[in-house]
């Protein structure tokens, strides 16, 4: 059923459109001279005002692994980010560790560990899944490159970005 | 100096006046594209272009010269210079590529008849001092309609068709409402040439501020001149005029509220979809030029051209007086900024209006032109012949 809108009654001043003019001319004027004096503004200026002091805790920017503290890389390549990744950025080339290395329990790292930030979709299931707590979603959100090969992070790159990260669970560890 | 240039001499002030009222309105036309982005942004709570500088680091400078954006308008040019000239293959090339140039050349060419200042070192600031300005003028503004009406036939695209055929037919339905809402004018000053319908206000009071001429005495006897009856009720209808003037002028500029032939929504571009680089910016300066022309109008025809009241307290009266470039050549020059200052005034007016209305809807842009505007300026110009017959000079 068709509804009619009432339309309202305009008294003769209104039909001028003159003192919806001046009203709107009002708020506008108002706008326009808080903006003159900085007021009102809401923009940030990107390249000199950052987000980085807003971040949400639970703020997802780039993914990358990590080292604890005792010089270790946590990723023992079992690749289960790179079966879970949902754009498939993430290409694993698994490394035996040789016996007698501190680590050898481990079994495995990576030899090369690749994201590629083009594909990349800032989801974090890789770190949701990562068995070992080693690769995590940073806070950075500055990915940049002039060509498609600079905006593949490798695994040297992928450390750098991570850093040392302590307090991490040790599976062989009493305690936490 | 050769005896064959002395016939020719009058023509250098002529051509100077013209390259600087050129170069002039062209640098207004520049920056009231920046300020209207400036504008924009401050109404609605944004910033608007603050980055293009100098970029003196190009130069070998250690730093570039960022001074908020002044220098946009530089950048747009360079942008509209350097980017590729495409005529689509379906359009008809020679009216195609007439259109811009029909759009941009009358909006120019109008401001040649518009007093600019009073005189300098003995000159009329005005590039044409011709009787029939007034004329002049209304004939040439509603050339420009031509070059959209072609932009949008010759484009061959319904977007600019509907666009071309709106705009024509509101410039034609304004231009009637405009020019009847100053027949009052011409009625009370009886002249046509801008220049003295100028010094007419000057003399005798602004048309919208009758009282700028105003002289009170207290010694040795009250007098009060400059306001007088007539003067008062002749303001009824000058009011009006200005009303419906200022409003033709911005159906006739196609600026929001009226800019239904490039309603951005309905017709993607209006009636230059078709075009880009240097073309576009063609209709883009000839916008904005004839809005710089509109307003210059405005100005000289009711708010007193380079006129600036002088308040001066001297023997026991307060008088508002006029100074004319024969008085002084800073005079001359004050008077010529005092004309840029309410054409500014004015285009930034035009661009709080565009950022506060609604764009009309067809029918009402129709009925506003038709049924109101052109029945009141009749009804005015009945009003004014009436009270100048009880109220003769």
């Amino acid at each position: 059923m068709a509804i009619t809108v009432p339309r309202p009654d305009l008294s003769a001043a209104e039909k001028t459109y003159l003192p919806a003019l001046w009203e709107g001319l009002k708020v506008t004027a108002r706008h326009f001279k808080n903006n003159l004096f900085g007021k009102g503004k809401v923009t940030m200026e990107y390249p000199e005002e950052r987000w980085d002091s807003h971040l949400p805790e639970y703020y997802r920017g780039v993914p990358a692994l990590v080292t604890d503290e005792h010089g270790k890389d946590r990723c023992v390549s079992c690749q289960l980010c790179e079966f879970i990744c949902p754009p498939r950025a993430i290409t694993i080339t698994p490394g035996e560790i040789p016996p007698g290395d501190t680590f050898a329990k481990t079994e495995k790292r990576p030899q090369e560990f690749k994201i590629d930030m083009i594909r990349c979709i800032y989801c974090g299931m890789c770190e949701e899944v990562c068995p070992e707590q080693a690769i995590f979603l940073q806070k950075d959100y500055l990915v940049v490159g002039t060509r498609r090969e600079d905006m593949v992070h490798d695994k040297q790159k992928l450390y750098e970005i991570g850093g040392l990260k302590t307090g991490l669970v040790n599976k062989w560890d009493e305690k936490k | 100096m050769p005896d064959f240039i002395q016939p020719w001499l009058f023509l250098l002030p002529i051509i100077i006046k013209v390259v600087v009222v050129f170069a002039v309105v062209m640098g207004l036309v520049a920056y009231a594209s920046l300020a209207e982005r400036k504008v924009s942004a401050f109404i609605q709570d944004r910033v608007g272009p603050n980055r293009v500088g100098l970029p003196l680091t190009l130069l070998g400078f250690k730093k570039d010269l960022a001074i908020g954006g002044l220098f946009q308008p530089l950048a747009d040019g360079l942008k509209f210079l350097l980017k590729e000239d495409l005529t689509p293959g379906h359009v008809k090339p020679f009216y195609y590529w007439l259109a811009p140039a029909l759009t941009v050349v009358p909006a120019l060419l109008t401001i040649a008849a518009v007093p600019f200042g009073s005189t300098l070192f003995g000159y009329k600031m005005v590039v044409a001092d011709i009787n029939v300005g007034f004329l002049f003028v209304f004939a040439i503004a509603s050339v420009g309609v031509y070059g959209i009406v072609m932009a949008g036939w010759s484009s061959n695209s319904k977007y600019s068709f509907l666009g071309g055929v709106r705009s024509s037919a509101q410039m034609i339905s304004y231009e009637l409402s405009m020019g009847l809402s100053l027949v009052p004018l011409l009625l009370v000053m009886g002249e046509l040439n801008l220049g003295k319908i100028v010094e007419y206000q000057a003399w005798h009071g602004w048309t919208l501020l009758p009282f700028t001429d105003l002289r009170i005495q207290w010694s040795p006897h009250w007098e009060i001149s400059g306001l007088n009856w007539r003067e008062i009720l002749l303001w009824i209808p000058m009011l009006i005029s200005f009303v419906i003037f200022t409003t033709a002028v911005f159906a006739e500029t196609n600026r929001a509220p009226f800019d239904l032939p490039e309603s951005e929504t309905e017709l993607v571009g209006g009636y230059h979809t078709e075009y880009s680089s240097m073309k576009f910016a063609c209709f883009f300066m000839g916008e904005y030029a004839a809005m710089i022309t509109g307003c210059a109008l405005i100005t000289t025809l009711f708010l007193g051209g380079w006129h600036l009241p002088i308040p001066i307290i001297h023997d026991g009266a307060f008088s508002l007086q006029t100074r004319t470039g024969d008085h002084g050549t800073l005079w001359g020059i004050l008077n010529i900024l005092t004309f840029l200052g309410k054409v500014i005034f004015l285009v930034i007016f035009f661009m709080f209006v565009r950022w506060t209305l609604p764009r009309f809807r067809y029918d009402q842009l129709m009925r506003l032109g038709w049924v109101w505007f052109f029945e009141i300026a009749l009804a005015n110009i009945v009003l004014v012949a009436v009270l100048l017959a009880f109220f003769p000079k």
